[in-house]
């Protein structure tokens, strides 16, 4: 199953490496990663995909633990939580396709971000499901690169992430 | 008060109230020994190679309770040191090693000796940190200390760039360290220990379980030891864990695993509370992990959160430092006053395990005029030491009789390579073991193979005068790798045995030491008798061993653990 952990940690040198040591020395898989740093600026942030079964999630989150930077983890999928993530997509545009194309960033609540004679390229905001649909979307029309960050998240409600909590 | 980072170094240590450290010089460490020179605040053991450094800081750790200190120099000095390092982390043993680096301007040049020693060893130790500039120097020494010793234990290694051991800032030595990460948990939950009491006292067929967590924590074994009796549960030891519970005791099953007793896996195959304690379940000691205590419950006691349910599922897991567990256990075992284990069931479960024990699945036969049995040369050193000796292994067939068949008196005499099986081990650990014992008697069991793997280190062991003995069973052959050769390749010896083996006897001699070599039966308690007699040089005995001996019983790898091969 797939899971989405947010994890707090000392914003070093040095912490990505172990972090992404770990999942490939013990055989984790990452989906993606995400990391930048917090309000305070000695943290960094981490919202890093994983798959596994519940053994393989709870060892995850031990051997997180044990690193010696890691501040906190928290898995979201286990409450409720919201994700986001950011799309950059280049399409084609053509005299046949430029008209569709804006139309499909109207639909999504896209926005153009760049134009030139031949492309454009938008972005969008929204999760996951939302982004591979906007994908689908514009296969067809002709997609000449994309980026996508990755989910970030946290809980829904009142209560942060933060040392004390 | 302005100070060089080496000065820092060596105050921060002394601080650290480190008597012994064990290193080799070079390039990049030249200020640091500049100031080991000039202000001798501690001993410093000069080894012949790195790795040797490392494990006879290890063995120096777990002989004296104490922090193991290695101090290498940078490039190929750090890159020996990470055998040592893996070594240590495998095993959970306090280490700090200290590691010189390129000036930090050079770092990322491929500088003369430059290694990347902190990407190389990091997932080599428990933690490793770069020291960038002389300011956080001290801070990082008290740290890496404090994570080296505290929770499960382990090794850290600090690099420290030359440009840094020379720089200079005031000298603060931080007096209490502030981690907002890193808070090991020592006290178990107490709704957690009063269920495992509970379902103590209510377990018809239990088995206490332990292992290097009791020789890792002083004072434990002793609480372990009235547990069990207490409760007169029967207890089983992990490689590691030998020495827990006193080998004579009535309780005692002996090792468990790959090599452990009949009846310490038969028990543990058929129990219905197993009680782990400081052990990991590894492979070596589960078997096949479905066919692992299929009927029983099972209480995890560790200090390490990720070593629970990791391989087997704990049905109640206790996260705490196993002394202060113990206790709480004990205690809560007081507060249910004079409520005791079923004595009937317990009574039932004794007759079985006294079945199994029947088979005396140990035996061996030593006929006079036959090859001396390596089981027999180990059963003599119990004897001529009374099992009470400090007793190191190098890796292979003769650590797993040593581990059958010395019998261990007490904890923390017993030092071996039980996670990463790194055959050199042996002899650097029984130095650093004697340098934290010089009274005591040290004995390193080795084979011909092993021994081969540090045997510089003799010299070590010359240059301090260390009356370390060395008990070789030669048998010719690597000997493990040719017994399952024998078992699961139809004795294809591929490479196994040594065609041109050195005389271990005048190697012995030429290093300054005494040799003997040993290959009639009647000879080899009086060889030892006379070995144990000298203090005032290393002692190396060869025991010309029967070639083709195997280790048993055995649990084939992948088999379940009642699935043993008794002979």
């Amino acid at each position: 199953m797939r899971h989405t952990i947010s994890v707090l940690v000392e914003n070093e040198f040095g912490v990505l490496t172990r972090i992404a040591g770990l999942f490939s020395a013990r055989g984790y898989n990452i989906e993606s990663l995400n990391v930048a740093p917090t309000l305070d600026p000695t943290m960094s942030r981490m919202t890093l995909v994983t798959r596994g079964d519940e053994q393989v999630i709870e060892q995850i989150e031990k051997q997180l633990n044990k690193l010696i930077p890691v501040i906190k983890t928290e898995d979201l999928t286990r409450q409720s939580h919201m994700e986001r993530e950011i799309i950059l997509v280049k399409v084609k545009a053509t005299e046949k396709t430029r008209a569709e194309v804006l139309r499909m960033a109207e639909v999504f609540r896209a926005s153009v971000v760049d134009v030139s004679e031949t492309s454009y390229t938008l972005e969008l905001t929204g999760k996951a499901d939302k982004i591979d649909a906007f994908l689908r979307m514009l296969d067809p029309l002709g997609i000449i690169e994309m980026t996508r960050t990755g989910p970030v998240g946290m809980r829904r409600g009142a209560q942060g992430m933060n040392i004390e909590g | 008060m302005k100070l060089t980072g080496a000065e820092i170094f060596v105050e921060c240590l002394k601080r650290e109230g480190v008597e012994h450290v064990f290193g080799y010089p070079g390039g990049a460490v030249l200020p640091i020994y500049d100031e080991i020179f000039k202000k001798n605040y501690f001993r410093h053991v000069l080894v012949r190679h790195e790795q040797a450094a490392l494990h006879a800081a290890n063995g120096y750790a777990r002989a004296s309770g104490k922090c193991g200190v290695a101090l290498v120099t940078s490039g190929p000095g750090a890159t020996n040191a990470v055998t040592g390092l893996a070594d240590s982390y495998m095993d959970s043993i306090p280490t700090v090693c200290f590691s010189g680096q390129v000036a930090t301007s050079l770092i990322g040049n491929d500088a003369f000796q430059e290694a990347d020693t902190v990407g190389i060893t990091r997932s080599a130790t428990k933690h490793n940190f770069l020291v960038k500039n002389v300011e956080e120097l001290a801070t990082t020494i008290r740290q890496a200390f404090h994570v080296a010793t505290t929770g499960r234990p382990g090794p850290v290694l600090v690099d420290i760039p030359k440009d840094v051991s020379t720089a200079i800032c005031e000298f603060h030595y931080p007096e209490t360290v502030e981690m907002r990460s890193y808070h090991p948990v020592t006290k178990g939950h107490p709704g957690q220990v009063k269920k495992a009491a509970t379902m103590m006292l209510k377990a018809k067929r239990p088995v206490i379980y332990t292992g290097g967590g009791i020789n890792g924590c002083r004072g434990s074994a002793e609480l372990l030891t009235r547990l069990v009796r207490s409760l007169g549960f029967p207890v089983t030891n992990t490689l590691m864990g030998l020495g827990g519970v006193p080998y004579d005791d009535e309780h005692f099953l002996g090792m468990l695993g790959m090599h452990g007793t009949y009846e310490a896996n038969m028990a543990v195959s058929h129990c219905d509370l197993l009680v782990a304690v400081g052990a990991r379940f590894d492979d070596r000691v589960t078997g096949k992990l479905d066919a692992f205590a299929p009927e029983a419950k099972i209480i995890h006691i560790d200090v390490d959160p990720s070593s629970i349910s990791k391989n087997v599922r704990a049905h109640l897991p206790i996260v705490g430092d196993v002394k202060v567990v113990l206790q709480q256990l004990l205690d809560a075992l007081a507060a249910k006053g004079d409520k005791a284990p079923n004595p009937e069931a317990l009574k039932v479960w004794w007759h079985q395990i006294n079945e199994w024990r029947a088979k005396d699945c140990l035996h061996f036969e030593q006929k006079d005029d036959e090859p001396i049995k390596p089981q027999y040369v180990i059963r003599q050193l119990h004897e001529k030491t009374g099992g009470d000796a400090l007793i190191t292994t190098e890796v292979g067939q003769h650590q797993m009789w040593a581990a059958q068949h010395y019998g261990f008196r007490r904890p923390h005499r017993w030092m071996t390579s039980g996670g990463l099986g790194t055959m050199g081990y042996g002899l650097p650990a029984a130095i650093g073991a004697q340098i934290a014992m010089p009274d005591e008697t040290v004995i390193d069991i080795a084979g011909e193979a092993s021994i081969q793997m540090n045997i510089q280190e003799l010299a070590t062991a010359l240059q301090y005068k260390l009356p370390v003995k060395v008990a070789i069973l030669n048998n010719t052959f690597m000997g493990m790798v040719r017994q399952w050769q024998e078992m699961f390749y139809e004795s294809r010896y591929s490479h196994s045995y040594f065609d041109s083996l050195p005389d271990f006897v005048k190697i012995a001699e030429a290093y300054g030491g005494a040799g003997f070599r040993v290959d009639k039966v009647a000879d080899v308690g009086p060889t030892i008798e006379k070995a144990l007699a000298i203090r005032d040089r290393f002692v190396v005995m060869e025991f010309m061993v029967s070639k083709e001996e195997n280790v048993y019983p055995m649990v084939p790898s992948g088999a379940a653990l009642h699935e043993m091969v008794l002979s």
